[in-house]
Parts: C-alpha cells; sequence; structure tokens
C-alpha cells in the first residue's frame, strides 16, 4: 500500500507520472442539466441512464454537473485502468464522497489524513488465515436464521438478508461479543444510515433534510451503543481477540490513545459499511437471478447436493471452488453492481490521452456502463454465467469486469464476500426451496440514494426441501 | 518460472503465503508481502500456480524465465 515502492514491476501508465505534461484538451461536456443544480436530478432518478448517456453522447472521457461540482467520467477498459491505477495523492476519495463524511463522523477515514487512513484501513481480520473462522461463523449465523422458519413461509429479501449480513459482518469484523450485544434496533439505526445517502449532499451533506436528520440522529445512537460495549470490556477487565481491542490498545508514543471511542466507533461504521448493504444487495440478486433462471437455480442446487454428499463442513468447502454457484455470483455481481459508481478528487492535473483533468475536478470510473460493454461482454443485458468458464473468462478483463474495483484499491473484502455467498447459499439452498411471490420484473433496485437497495416490497415464498 | 509481485495491487491478503510459504511471507511488522524467491524451484510450480490463481486481487503473475 505504501506509495514508494521500488520493487514495483508494473509500471504505472504514463498517463500519471507526476512530471509536468502538456496541457491537453477539456474532456467534453454533456448535454442537458438544469441551472445551478446541474445534472444532480438525473442522477437521483436515473444514474445508469445518465453515465450511459456520457459515454454514448461523450465517448470514453465526458464531463457532467453535480451542483457545481465537475464530475468528468471515464469509461472503457483504458479510461478504468488509468483511474485505477492512479495514486491517492493525485486521485483523492476523501473529498469526493461528501455523503459519508456525516456517517463516519469527525476525524474517521474520509475526514483523516492518508496516512492515518491506511492505518485504519488495513484490516488484519480480512487476512487469509482468518478466512476459515469466518467461514464458520457465516455458517452458524445463517443456521440462526434459519431456525425459527419452519417449513413454509414468507421473507422480504431486504430485510432478510440486511438483518443476516449485519450478524455476520460484525462477528466476523468487528467480534462475536460485539454482535452477541446487538439488538434488533442496531439494525434499525444502521438502515437509517444507509438511507442518508440522497446526492443531494453534493449541494451540503447537512442540509436540515428528513433523510439527513434520521441519519444523524442514527449515529448517535450508533456511537451510544458501540461506546457502551467498549466501557464494558474495560470495566470487565475483557481483552477478546478481535479489532476493537486492537484499536484500543493502539498508543502514541507520548502514551495517548491512537484512536477516541468516537473515532472507533466511526472506523465501526465504516468497516461494516463497505461489507454491509454491498453483501446484504447481492446475495438478494443472486437468488432473484436463480429464480428468474430455474436452469441455473436446478444445476446450483445439484452441484451443491453433490459436493455436501459426503458431510463436508460449509466452513471448509466456502473456501473452496463451488464453480456453478461461482459463476452465478459473478453474474450477478455483473448486471447489479451493489456501487454503481466511485468516485476521485483530482489532487494536481490528470492527464489522459488528449485530455487534462484540472485539479478541483472530480473524476469517476461507472461499474454499471463498465460492466454491460458489449465489446467486452457480448449480448450484454443477458444473464449467462457461461461467461465465466474456462475458454472465456470474461470477468479475467480486470479492468472490464469491475464490480469490485481496481487497481491499489480494489474491494479489500472480496474475497471474503465472495466466501460468505458461498457458505449463505451452500446452507439456504439445500434446506429450502424458494418461489417468487411477485412479478419477476417487480423486483429492482431503488437508485435514489447513492447507497443502493432493493425496492421494497421484494418477497419470497420458502419451503423446506424434503 | 519467474513470479512477478504487482505491489501497486498487493493488499497483503496472505493467500499466496498460505498456497505456497517457500516462496510467500506474509511481514506482520510492516504488513507488507515478502518475496522470498523469485525463481523458485519446478518442484514448486503447482504451489506457485495456486498461489497466483487465488490471489485475490490478481497481483501475482507467473512468467517462464
Amino acid at each position: 500500500m505504501s506509495s514508494a515502492t521500488p520493487a514495483s514491476v508494473a509500471s504505472p501508465a504514463a498517463t500519471q507520472t507526476p512530471a509536468p505534461a502538456a496541457r491537453g484538451s477539456d474532456p467534453p461536456k454533456l448535454s442537458g442539466g438544469l441551472p445551478w443544480l446541474g445534472h444532480l436530478l438525473e442522477l437521483r432518478r436515473r444514474p445508469i441512464a445518465l453515465m450511459q448517456r456520457v459515454r454514448d453522447e461523450c465517448g470514453e472521457i465526458g464531463e457532467f454537473n453535480l451542483a457545481g461540482h465537475r464530475v468528468v467520467l471515464l469509461t472503457g477498459e483504458e479510461g478504468n485502468e488509468a483511474f485505477f491505477r492512479a495514486s491517492d495523492e493525485q486521485l483523492d476519495q476523501a473529498a469526493a464522497y461528501p455523503f459519508m463524511k456525516p456517517i463516519f463522523g469527525a476525524g474517521v477515514v474520509f475526514d483523516a489524513p492518508p496516512e492515518q487512513r491506511k492505518q485504519a484501513l488495513r484490516n488484519r481480520s480480512l487476512r487469509d488465515k482468518f478466512m476459515r473462522g469466518h467461514a464458520q461463523v457465516i455458517a452458524d449465523e445463517t443456521e440462526r436464521m434459519l431456525a425459527g422458519w419452519g417449513e413454509e413461509g414468507e421473507i422480504d429479501l431486504l430485510d432478510f438478508f440486511a438483518e443476516l449480513t449485519i450478524y455476520t459482518s460484525s462477528a466476523c469484523l468487528l467480534g462475536k461479543e460485539f454482535r452477541e450485544e446487538l439488538t434488533p434496533e442496531f439494525a434499525t439505526q444502521y438502515h437509517e444510515l444507509e438511507r442518508g445517502t440522497d446526492a443531494i449532499a453534493y449541494v451540503n451533506p447537512y442540509l436540515p433534510l428528513p433523510s439527513f436528520r434520521k441519519r444523524d440522529q442514527a449515529r448517535r445512537r450508533l456511537v451510544e451503543m458501540i461506546v457502551g460495549i467498549i466501557e464494558q470490556r474495560k470495566a470487565e477487565g475483557r481483552k477478546p481477540n478481535d479489532l476493537l481491542q486492537v484499536l484500543t490498545s493502539l498508543y502514541h508514543d507520548g502514551g495517548r490513545p491512537r484512536y477516541t471511542p468516537d473515532e472507533i466507533t466511526g472506523i465501526f461504521i465504516s468497516m461494516m459499511f463497505a461489507g454491509h448493504h454491498t453483501t446484504s444487495g447481492t446475495a438478494a440478486w443472486t437468488l432473484i437471478e436463480l429464480l428468474r433462471n430455474p436452469v441455473y437455480m436446478d444445476r446450483v442446487v445439484a452441484e451443491l447436493e453433490q459436493i455436501y454428499a459426503d458431510g463436508v463442513d460449509v466452513s471448509y468447502q466456502a473456501l473452496r471452488e463451488i464453480p456453478e454457484l461461482e459463476n452465478v455470483i459473478k453474474e450477478t455481481l455483473r448486471l447489479h453492481p451493489p456501487l454503481i459508481i466511485v468516485l476521485r478528487k483530482v489532487m494536481y492535473d490528470f492527464h489522459y490521452k488528449r485530455w487534462t483533468v484540472p485539479a478541483g475536478k472530480l473524476v469517476a470510473a461507472s461499474i454499471a456502463v463498465s460492466n454491460r460493454m458489449p465489446e467486452c461482454f457480448p449480448d450484454p443485458e443477458r444473464f449467462d454465467p457461461e461467461r465465466y468458464r474456462p475458454g472465456r473468462q470474461e470477468d479475467q478483463r480486470v479492468f472490464a469486469w469491475i464490480p469490485f474495483g481496481g487497481g491499489r484499491h480494489r474491494c479489500i473484502g472480496a474475497a471474503f464476500a465472495i466466501m460468505q455467498l458461498k457458505a449463505i447459499f451452500s446452507i439456504l439452498l439445500r434446506r429450502y426451496s424458494f418461489e417468487m411471490l411477485q412479478p419477476s420484473e417487480s423486483y429492482r433496485n431503488d437508485h435514489s440514494k447513492m447507497v443502493v437497495q432493493l425496492v421494497q416490497p421484494c418477497r419470497v415464498r420458502y419451503r423446506r426441501r424434503a | 518460472m519467474k513470479v512477478k509481485l504487482d505491489r501497486d495491487l498487493c493488499q497483503a491478503h496472505g493467500v499466496c503465503a498460505s498456497e505456497a510459504p517457500e516462496v510467500f511471507e506474509l511481514d506482520e511488522e510492516s504488513g507488507e508481502l515478502v518475496l522470498l524467491q523469485e525463481q523458485p524451484p519446478q518442484d514448486l510450480r503447482s504451489k506457485v500456480e495456486l498461489a497466483v490463481k487465488y490471489c485475490p486481487t490478481r497481483a501475482l503473475l507467473l512468467e517462464e524465465a
């Protein structure tokens, strides 16, 4: 992660060397947009259509306007590579996500200096050696959720998977003790945080809007709950082997604690944030796509029956190959990426081919647009897990298939997320069969917030397998 | 064969160190990956291939030297 990497073998693209380069032309601008607000309302209404319009009208680079923030969208494999390979010093994440700052809080992650951010994000709990333990926890949590299901019934996919992934991510990333203290209120408050990500934050993230007020109330309540756990540990002298303990045991040279309880709370919110709505949404969409494509449901169920026939543990198998299920998950991620756009603030002039993006503007890559580029993904609208079989392997185009982003900021939890989905579905699909309770096309995403969630209702019926 | 590590992409997950500990080591102090041998012997080939295959960030490349 360090910026000075003498052993680097893949030399960064020439487009990002900080050496002075001749100033290129301005990127073309997207048509339309309102005075002052620019394309903000279009982004809140139909964001993917807006991004596709940039590519169709302007080509691989084009600019739109978010209430005065100029956003230059790069698309295509080369544009994505230039975006994802650029350094933190040139393309900064912090200033690009104003809607996250009130959620993470003062001094935390996007409000912290880069060095401190790197330290905080170097997440030991995602190391490979912990994965087997995490897989067991996820299997256990899934079983706990199913314990009350009975023979048959109905669930709302958003409610079910959001709750399950609150438990799994908190238990794996923040500690089992922390998870055991979670109440239904925690999940509710957390949901209010996620709903407080209206793009209107590009005007001002502290506007007196109902969703922002709820967001701030929810955060205050979460701080109280998490601080309570920290204090309880201290009072009882417990030192579990988890991240909370690591963070509370770090000190500056002078003996002052490295992180305040409020900062730790913010780090926790941020760590759960990245892995929560993303995994929850992907799990829901995986099930929806399997119900829409029964041929693949049958194949995946048959594969799981065969793999688990001899009694192998889910915690073992989730870390190994489950090819049919993995291909279904990859295709679900391509068509329904939980993040549709990633943004950076340009700190010094960014040169790409014959264009220059000056410091102060935002640059963006669109995961949703990239994952459907017909030149990389033939028949892009079609759900086709065969894309990932040997010989095609369309996910190997690492700057086209980008549900987890790419480069140095590729999702650090990608391996964890895939393992988690494999563990969940290894249990779910062998125990129960499912059917849709509403028209297939009524399962769709709500794009009115920057955190994409399913539109409710999104109900399915389950029935225990014989 | 020659192992190439792209440090721009490496996030030190340590999958390679689990698959081929003779070749890769995770430095617990610095949190950085250490390449113990750039040109591992042929009998480690299958292990190194697994390390390359399962690298979560695709930071490893195997070249025939």
